[in-house]
């Protein structure tokens, strides 16, 4: 039974090792990710010995990550670890369950966003989410980015068309639906819409967007339409993304948590994680032998 | 032979077979319902023709055929409506058919539609203006009998016009054009004609009052009674039915006390109406109407203003009584709500009201309009409770008109399902009634059918607005 486990996994081998091969031999085919070798950015998200528990059960172990500005910060590890709770942490989602608790700080912008001064909708509104299943409100795409405007107040026609139109380019999809803007956003492809679920979350301006395995449901094109926009993204945005995918996190991340069991095993730039990590965990999770 | 039973019993075939069967047999006794009904009911309209039946004895009899039988002693008979409640005092008659010598179906015979004593049927004599005779002999007087009536009944004042008419056996009736609704020959008509005549009849019941303790004459005050009562109920019933579930659904704390609360009011869903209907009588009418009587109504007691039954009691009195449906349907109209909706707009910075009012109520529509489609069909089929709290045999006065304040909610009204028993049972006359408890149950089939699909076609357009969400 363990031995045929082990075939599997090590079968599974080949899939990941070519694209890790060409990472390591080819500097300019990586080179499309960003460089970063200079001094690490200014931090945006900080999160220090952060413990969360659902009821009696932990699902994070002291968790210390600090998450620079303007960069791309990927959470990888097997189902389960907890990389999904430590994101919906971040924007305070994790209020919503019954019988959740926490310990430690997460500082955004050196603020503790559990401090009571902190306002939650405000925070949120600086954190925008991005969901595993696309969500678009059933309304018409105009009105779904236009939602989270209009909650903060702003009735203006003209206001609002214009920040519709702005996230909307922001998100790469202005051009696709300019001519439907007052149709079901329901009528839109998987890929559309994940991408206007992301001009919803961009028309609030947010400064850090969460994304939860925003491209596991989309095929492989959407999912590099979406890829290419985080590049255009962080230019505004600090990103954190979670993903099943490790490609996807060596393709798209300045930087990547590895985590297992709600621990932190590893942190840090994702060209050194996915070439020479130092932890043994690391290594066997991203060369496929576990997970 | 066992191997086939035990593959009969064993695979469920049995089952199967049984389950087909049931339905089966439901579908036959619906179907059997509804086909009595439509055919009662849209058979009454039809303007049969009028048969003259010479018999043994050297009697005639002048009426329509309204069925056959094989009598007490083996001898088949017919049933014959006779009209003239007047002469007779009967409006049916049976008829041994050896007694019979002649039928025939001559063209000078008229059927006279009267404001009281039912139908007359026998033959036109002499046109009478005060005393002088006008036009003598059937065909002069159906000739000139036209004119004259619209005449009549243009003019102001009562008519110098009568008519002189016989009956089957020779007895002479004198009917003034006052009493004459309609007069017609339905044995000269052609089948267009008939259907003319049909149509007419059909929008007679529809839009008119009722005549002779609502036996005779139209039916619209019961269906106007009937369509505003359901929508007072629903006005009512939506907001306090919607309310209840989101607190239970939303904002309730899960336990123990939630759960006995559901439970609660599903049980309420099974209280027989006629309780309900009492506590009506006794909160609402007494209660809430005897305390607004004593507020604003004083100079006006000992007659009671709201502190008797009217159509405002009974509408929320069946409010009460369809508030779990709608609370049961909606609560599974918010649970159907994908959680993503929820998170996705709390995730924007929505407060949790936001999240419900502008994502989460719009997303469970559909499923709250499946349950007020369920409380109008049961509301509307209701009549014990209205008996309680304001229905009456006959409204004097209709609950909207063009008097101040124009909606009346005080007044009592008239209900289809309570003049379907009020004419069916509580009638001086109910062989001649019959008919009209088949046209009233198929008024009211009707009308649930009509509230249900304005319900059904209304949710169907909000589910293709929001497409995509569940229920």
């Amino acid at each position: 039974m363990l031995d045929r486990q082990f075939r599997t996994m090590t079968g599974s081998l080949p899939l990941i090792m070519p694209s890790l091969m060409t990472m390591q031999g080819d500097e300019k085919g990586y080179s499309a990710a960003p460089h970063h070798d200079s001094a690490p950015a200014k931090s945006k998200l900080l999160v220090q010995s952060f413990s969360f528990f659902y009821g009696p059960t932990q699902a994070l172990f002291k968790i210390d990550v600090d998450i620079p500005e303007h960069q791309v910060t990927a959470f990888i590890g097997p189902s389960g670890c907890g990389k999904s709770t430590l994101l919906r942490c971040m924007n305070r989602l994790n209020d919503l369950i019954e019988g959740a608790r926490h310990e430690g700080d997460i500082l955004l912008d050196n603020q503790d966003i559990f401090s009571p001064a902190i306002d939650i909708t405000h925070l949120r509104k600086r954190v925008g989410m991005v969901f595993q299943k696309s969500n678009p409100f059933p309304k018409s795409i105009y009105e779904n980015v236009a939602y989270g405007p209009r909650l903060q107040g702003i009735k203006q026609r003209t206001v609002l068309d214009g920040i519709v139109e702005h996230s909307l380019q922001g998100a790469g999809l202005w051009e696709e639906v300019k001519d439907r803007l007052h149709k079901s956003a329901l009528g839109l492809s998987g890929g559309q819409q994940q991408r206007l679920c992301i001009a919803r979350a961009l028309a609030v301006k947010p400064d850090v967007l969460l994304m939860d395995e925003p491209c596991s449901a989309l095929d492989p094109i959407a999912t590099g339409r979406i890829e290419e926009l985080l590049f255009t993204l962080k230019k505004e945005l600090t990103i954190v993304i979670v993903t099943h995918n490790m490609q996807q996190a060596a393709r798209v991340s300045d930087w990547t948590a590895f985590m297992y069991m709600g621990q932190l095993v590893e942190f840090g730039l994702t060209k050194q994680l996915f070439t020479a990590p130092t932890q043994k965990q690391t290594e066997d999770y991203i060369t496929g032998r576990f997970g | 032979m066992k191997r086939w039973m035990k593959y009969f019993f064993g695979s469920g075939e049995l089952f199967i077979w049984s389950c087909g069967a049931g339905l089966s047999l439901s579908l036959l006794m619906i179907g059997g319902l509804l086909v009595l009904i439509l055919l009662n009911g849209f058979g009454y309209f039809w303007p049969a023709d009028l048969v003259e039946l010479t018999l043994k004895d050297g009697k005639h009899v002048i009426g329509q055929l309204a069925g056959e039988e094989v009598g007490p002693k083996g001898i088949p008979r017919i049933r014959m409506k006779i009209g003239n409640r007047d002469l007779y005092g009967l409006d049916y008659r049976w008829i041994n058919t050896d007694q019979i010598i002649e039928q025939a179906r001559p063209s000078d015979l008229v059927l006279v539609e009267r404001r009281e004593w039912g139908n007359f049927y026998g033959r036109l004599q002499t046109l009478v203006k005060e005393d002088q005779v006008v036009a003598e002999g059937p065909d002069a007087v159906w000739q000139a009998l036209p004119v004259l009536l619209r005449d009549a009944r243009s003019s102001e004042g009562e008519s110098p016009y009568r008519v002189l008419a016989v009956d089957a056996n020779g007895k002479e009736k004198s009917i003034s054009f006052g009493q004459i609704m309609r007069v017609f020959r339905p044995n000269g008509l052609s089948v267009l004609e008939k259907t003319w005549v049909y149509v007419g009849n059909v929008w007679t019941v529809l839009t008119t009052e009722p005549r002779e303790a609502n036996t005779e004459g139209g039916i619209f005050p019961a269906i106007f009674g009937t369509v505003m009562m359901v929508i007072i109920m629903s006005v009512v019933v939506t907001p306090f039915g919607v309310i209840g579930a989101l607190y239970l659904r939303e904002y309730a704390r899960q336990g123990i006390i939630v759960r006995m609360v559901r439970i609660a009011v599903n049980n309420l869903a099974g209280v027989p109406s006629i309780v309900f209907g009492v506590f009506g009588l006794g909160f609402f009418v007494y209660g809430l109407g005897g305390s607004i009587d004593a507020l604003w109504f004083s100079d006006r007691l000992p007659t009671p203003t709201f502190g008797t039954g009217g159509i405002l009691w009974a509408s929320l009195t069946l409010a009460l009584l369809t508030v779990p449906v709608v609370i049961v349907a909606t609560e599974e109209g918010l649970a159907a709500v994908p959680r993503e909706y929820r998170e996705g707009s709390i995730g924007l910075g929505a407060t949790k009201w936001e999240t419900i009012w502008q994502v989460v109520l719009p997303a469970a529509l559909p499923g709250i309009l499946t349950g007020l489609i369920l409380a109008m069909a049961r509301a509307a089929g209701e009549v014990a409770p209205l008996m309680l709290t304001g229905v009456v045999k006959l409204a004097p006065a209709m609950p909207i008109d063009g008097t101040w304040p124009f909606l009346h909610l005080d007044r009592k009204f008239m209900h289809l399902g309570f003049h379907i028993y009020d004419v069916g049972f509580q009638s001086p006359n109910v062989e001649a009634a019959k008919p009209m408890v088949y046209v009233t149950t198929l008024v009211l089939i009707l009308v649930v059918v009509a509230l249900n699909l304005t319900g059904i076609l209304l949710r169907n357009r909000m589910r293709k607005k929001y497409a995509g969400s569940a229920v």
